[in-house]
């Protein structure tokens, strides 16, 4: 029985100083401007939350080197929402309390569109680097920008090279039932039957399974030559992988949410010409040439959403200028009115809804291990 | 027809997979009683165990069959260890305790295990490329070809070898009928001279031993594996043995691959998405009808 209350008491304690921790972290930062980076820090899609992070912690290293934002130094903080709606919504809470002024985030448009309603009542800025569902800018107020370009985009350019490419072969369209799978599905269908084709099967998944031999079998009978997936390279990669196993030869398109190297460690020779809508890469340009170099000299590759994180942050500091304030209001006016910016990116200026007006949506193609513009 | 068998195919090799994880969910059950809740994430130790073989091993540079063996005796060692640690730590002290004690702390066990190997080994998803490549046609009907992959061939193969022996070490050796007594009676079997916390440990350890078996298999197969696979394949592997009548093992195996069967069929005919409705209602309709499942007896309430 002593043991026990002793345990107890060891216990209660641990539980104090865990408690306390937050609070101390807090109170030694209030002196800078508060911004924070939000996405899928553990979980399935942690390899895109890590693109996040380190994105938003070299813009902020770079911009403190330069003195920071109006005289001030500019403190991250890193929120995990793990692509949970529930979980982003009280992400979207907690952070609205600590009084950040920037959100660069969150990753999955399932996330981002709960979030940014927290956002809009509690006032604070969002600029998205990844969510490309419509909806998060249509439905969004005046807080909601993203660095990215939107699905219907998105969609646009693969209904379109479908129907150019593949016209006369057999395109099945499947989906994840997420807000960012299915827009994007959706939008592909649009384009694609607006072409003159109709897809010979169209279907929906569930993400988190391991076994997608079923649904293979049933492309298969069909007779597919192409798999259009809206939906996550985790996913994609194992639809790719098991219809190679049943003796397919498939081609998968899917979206830019299959930019990232744990695809072809998941199909291995299997994703070889796998196709994928994404921007020209912001690696190659001239604008950003700079910052990654100072990326791979810490040993980071700024692939996938890395520089568009970048990007999100660097705008902010920019319009914060600007505005000459770091109120959130303030700088959504100046996101809106002045530009273009200059960026990581490039030169970029938002729409009256918070868009990128000149989104580029080309192909890439997986060959060998890596992935390369068609 | 070619379609059918095709799914037919799919069906088997997910259901071993499945059936292989229910036997240590069923033999458990069947010497205390209790629902190892904790073995579904021993079953994700043993993927993850196989997964660092796997690189030790083919660094050491053996590849081929070997490779596979090897790494299947080491995963089975290592994860019957944490079986037999999970017995010893979670469920002995609260031998004799009320019903619902071991219960949580089986719970318990299976938080502290995911949160274990997602601290140890991080949150993000374990990807492995194809390493068993290769199958045969079946046959052929039009355009349709049935293909069965060298990977299904070696579950099935595995599966039913690893089965046998352990059928035959319940069925045929001095520690089967020990097992067996101390199901029956356990107070019984240890006024006769067994020991039953020693038989309980070694339960514990086959079943890990098996759960490890499939989780080299699931990362050979699917090659995708994070912290958090154990809930879902447990949570089905549960229902296989329930929907064969738990405590009996050939219904553990029958429960596995009928599970298997009404997922593949049911995403093969009607919709993809509904697959976990249909296999759990008709686990629900089994209950219904038979409250013991498929192959359990009745229990008799030992006074």
């Amino acid at each position: 029985m002593v043991q026990r209350r002793q345990i107890l008491g060891g216990a209660a304690a641990l539980t104090a100083l865990g408690m306390t921790g937050p609070v101390r972290r807090a109170a030694a930062q209030s002196g800078g401007i508060r911004i924070a980076s939000v996405g899928p820090m553990t979980g399935q899609y942690a390899a895109f939350g890590a693109q996040l992070r380190a994105g938003a912690e070299q813009a902020v290293a770079d911009l403190n080197a330069a003195g920071g934002v109006l005289g001030q130094q500019l403190a991250l903080e890193i929120g995990d929402d793990a692509c949970d709606p529930r979980q982003a919504v009280s992400v979207a809470n907690q952070m609205a309390s600590r009084q950040v002024k920037l959100i660069a985030g969150h990753f999955c448009s399932g996330s981002s569109i709960p979030a940014s309603k927290v956002y809009l009542e509690e006032g604070v800025l969002q600029i998205s680097p990844a969510s490309t569902n419509p909806k998060f800018t249509d439905e969004g107020g005046w807080n909601t920008f993203r660095t990215c370009g939107r699905d219907d985009q998105q969609g646009i350019v693969a209904g379109q090279y479908i129907a150019r490419t593949y016209g006369g072969k057999k395109v099945a369209i499947l989906h994840d039932n997420s807000a960012y799978g299915k827009g994007l599905a959706d939008e592909t269908k649009k384009s694609l039957n607006a072409a003159g084709m109709t897809e010979a099967l169209y279907a929906a998944y569930t993400p988190g399974e391991r076994d997608y031999s079923a649904l293979v079998s049933r492309l298969k009978s069909a007779g597919v030559d192409v798999i259009y997936v809206g939906g996550y390279h985790t996913e994609a990669g194992l639809i790719l992988r098991q219809a190679k196993e049943q003796g397919m030869p498939v081609t998968l398109i899917g979206g830019d949410a299959l930019v990232t190297n744990e695809f072809w460690q998941i199909t291995g020779a299997a994703g070889e010409g796998t196709l994928m809508t994404f921007s020209s890469d912001p690696r190659k340009r001239p604008s950003a040439a700079e910052v990654v170099g100072r990326f791979r000299a810490r040993n980071v590759d700024p692939e996938g959403y890395v520089l568009y994180t970048y990007a999100a942050v660097q705008i902010w500091a920019e319009a914060a200028k600007k505005a000459n304030s770091t109120d959130p209001r303030k700088v959504s006016d100046a996101l809106k009115a002045g530009g273009p910016w200059t960026c990581v990116l490039g030169s970029v200026s938002f729409d009256r809804k918070g868009d990128v007006t000149v989104p580029d949506y080309v192909f890439y193609v997986w060959k060998n291990g890596a992935y390369a513009e068609v | 027809m070619a379609y059918a068998l095709q799914q037919l195919i799919n069906g088997i090799s997910l259901g071993m997979i499945y059936g292989l994880i229910a036997v240590g969910y069923t033999m458990v059950y069947g010497i205390i009683g209790m629902i190892n809740f904790a073995h579904g994430d021993i079953f994700m130790i043993g993927a993850f165990l196989s997964l660092i073989f796997l690189l030790l091993v083919t660094a050491g540079g053996l590849d081929g069959a070997a490779a596979i063996l090897l790494v299947l005796v080491l995963s089975m060692a290592f994860t019957a260890l944490y079986g037999w640690t999970v017995e010893r730590i979670a469920y002995r002290p609260l031998r004799g305790s009320f019903r619902l004690a071991p219960l949580i702390s089986a719970i318990g066990m299976s938080i502290v295990l995911q949160n274990y190997v997602q601290v140890s080994q991080g949150a993000r998803v374990k990807p492995m490329e194809p390493l068993v490549r290769g199958g045969i046609t079946v046959m052929r009907d039009g355009d349709f070809a049935v293909q069965l992959s060298t990977m299904q061939m070696l579950i099935v193969a595995v599966t039913l070898s690893v089965l046998a022996v352990f059928t035959w070490l319940v069925t045929r050796t001095p520690l089967g009928r020990a097992m067996r007594a101390c199901e029956q009676d356990r107070r019984m079997a240890s006024l006769l001279g067994i020991d039953t916390d020693r038989t309980i440990s070694i339960t514990f350890v086959i079943g890990a031993a098996l759960a490890s078996v499939a989780g080299t298999m699931y990362l050979l197969r699917y090659g995708v594996i994070d912290f958090y696979i154990g809930f879902l394949v447990g949570v089905k592997a549960f229902t296989a043995a329930v929907l064969g009548g738990i405590g009996s093992l050939p219904g553990a195996v029958l429960g596995g691959l009928l599970i298997g069967l009404i997922e593949t069929f049911w995403s093969a005919y009607f919709s993809v998405q509904y697959k976990d409705v249909a296999a759990f209602s008709i686990l629900v309709l089994t209950l219904v009808l038979m409250p013991t499942g498929l192959l359990g007896r009745a229990e008799v309430e030992k006074v």
